[in-house]
């Protein structure tokens, strides 16, 4: 039978959840790298058993980890991301501009193919990757060296690289995405970058309408169909239809569009998954209740998922890496709360089960479907 | 024999117990120190200075013989009970964050 294994980033360590494919009974092991902030830990999908985590703290800076088996033992890789040439600077919060500044990796995302290949997504703003199983690691500067980068700027999180999609239909395609600057797209495997904005909206900047400059939270992508993705902006649900050259409002009937995850069901191209926020100033779940809401419809038309999940005195919040969904069937979904919960659905969201509920605040959650 | 004092996290990373002893050659200094401790544990790069810039990480401390060290130059002395291995050098976390 098959089985899944999640990866949860905490602010204070990691833990592995497994299940045997009815994920049902839980196995916790952690935390790993106890008292660290783990930012993401991701999975080969090459070699299920080759895991990187990314492991930050504000004394000791930026550690990476890997693991060969599984996330039982692991051992530290290398951890230094130098930016490649002249450094330059984007946008402070007061206007003035300020040089880049590494801060920590964000996010991993480990080669479709390649177990040794890894893209580390960093604040600042910057791609890098190693092609060596994480010894050592090169910025891919096309990205940072980008003219529009200088009016760049960061949001509340700080200035963000946080979403890396490869797409596996197109070799060397590309996207990223930053807060706050947007969606980028590259063609040739990262050597080149061309910011993919168009039909975004955001109150928050001088020109609502601007090439950068967009607040973007996560983008997702179903692998049959790549060509169409799916964001959730720090205000407003969005659908790309033709690779991200233009995006459209599809938040419909949502109670808010504010949010942070979105992502994909694995075998339903067209279904999406999204966790309402009340605003950008509160941070936590509308009316105490928290809500997975789905689109069956790839966007405009919500169903709240509710059952199982707390639904009063609920005031939690789900990161923008903290939600994942694995490929058996029925499809599982999981999400992590600032409150230490994961919860997981093992019919697509139809009802819901905590998996553990008081680890420390959850800051990813990613799944991984095993032989 | 120089005699170094990690804090807690460091010490999980390197994977020693509470004090590592070092052979450092000619001068011992901040800077010899830990370049020693660096080559003797990898792991242990950027988490106490910069990679690049070999600058202390801010909320990082040296601690000498009842003395703060931190802000001295990296390449001036350390105290001669460090250097003859009566006293250890310490590297600590800062008291940061309540």
């Amino acid at each position: 039978m098959s089985r899944v294994r999640v990866l949860v980033g905490t602010r204070k360590g990691a833990f592995v959840l497994t299940a045997d494919g009815r994920r049902e009974k839980w196995d916790v092991s952690g935390p790993h790298f106890g008292g660290w902030e783990i930012y993401h830990l991701k999975g080969s999908p090459a070699d299920p058993n080759r895991i990187y985590a990314s492991q930050s703290s504000s004394w000791f800076g930026q550690v990476i980890q890997r693991s060969s088996d599984g996330g039982q033992t692991w051992q530290t890789v290398g951890n230094k991301l130098a930016y490649e040439g002249a450094v330059g600077n984007h946008l402070w919060y007061d206007g003035t501009q300020r040089p880049f500044e590494f801060a920590r990796v964000w996010h991993l995302e480990p080669s479709l193919n390649d177990p040794d290949t890894v893209y580390a997504g960093i604040q600042d703003a910057a791609l890098f990757r190693t092609t060596d199983g994480g010894q050592t690691w090169r910025e891919l500067p096309g990205l940072r060296n980008h003219p529009s980068a200088a009016a760049w700027q960061p949001g509340a999180g700080g200035m963000c690289l946080h979403t890396i999609l490869l797409d596996p239909n197109h070799p060397g395609r590309i996207f990223i995405a930053i807060s706050a600057a947007g969606v980028f797209r590259s063609d040739d495997d990262g050597e080149t970058w061309r910011p993919i904005n168009r039909g975004l909206r955001s109150e928050q900047i001088p020109d609502p309408t601007a090439e950068v400059g967009h607040c973007v939270h996560r983008i997702a992508m179903h692998p049959s169909r790549p060509n169409v993705l799916f964001m959730q902006k720090h205000w407003d649900v969005m659908r790309s239809d033709d690779a991200g050259e233009t995006w459209k409002d599809v938040g419909g009937n949502l109670p808010t569009d504010f949010g942070f995850p979105i992502d994909v069901h694995s075998h339903e191209p067209n279904t999406v998954y999204v966790v309402p926020i009340k605003s950008d100033s509160e941070h936590y779940v509308p009316d105490a209740k928290l809500r997975v809401y789905r689109s069956r419809t790839g966007g405009h038309e919500w169903e709240a998922l509710t059952k199982g999940l707390p639904q009063s005195h609920c005031y939690v919040n789900v990161l923008r890496d903290a939600m994942a969904v694995d490929s058996l069937d029925p499809c599982g979904v999981y999400v992590g709360t600032s409150g230490g919960q994961v919860y997981g659905s093992a019919d697509a969201g139809d009802s819901w089960a905590p998996i553990v509920r008081d680890l420390p605040p959850v800051v990813s959650v990613e799944v991984q479907t095993l032989p | 024999m120089i005699r170094v004092v990690l804090p807690a996290h460091l010490r999980t990373l390197a994977r020693v117990d509470r004090e590592v002893k070092l052979d450092v050659e000619g001068k011992v200094t901040q800077r010899s120190v830990l370049d020693a401790l660096e080559a003797g544990y990898p792991a242990l790069r950027g988490t106490i200075r910069d990679q690049v810039t070999h600058e202390r990480r801010a909320f990082v401390r040296f601690f000498a013989c009842e003395q703060d060290l931190s802000q001295e130059s990296p390449d001036d002395p350390l105290p001669e009970a460090v250097a003859r291995g009566v006293e250890p050098f310490l590297i600590v976390g800062a008291m940061a964050g309540g």
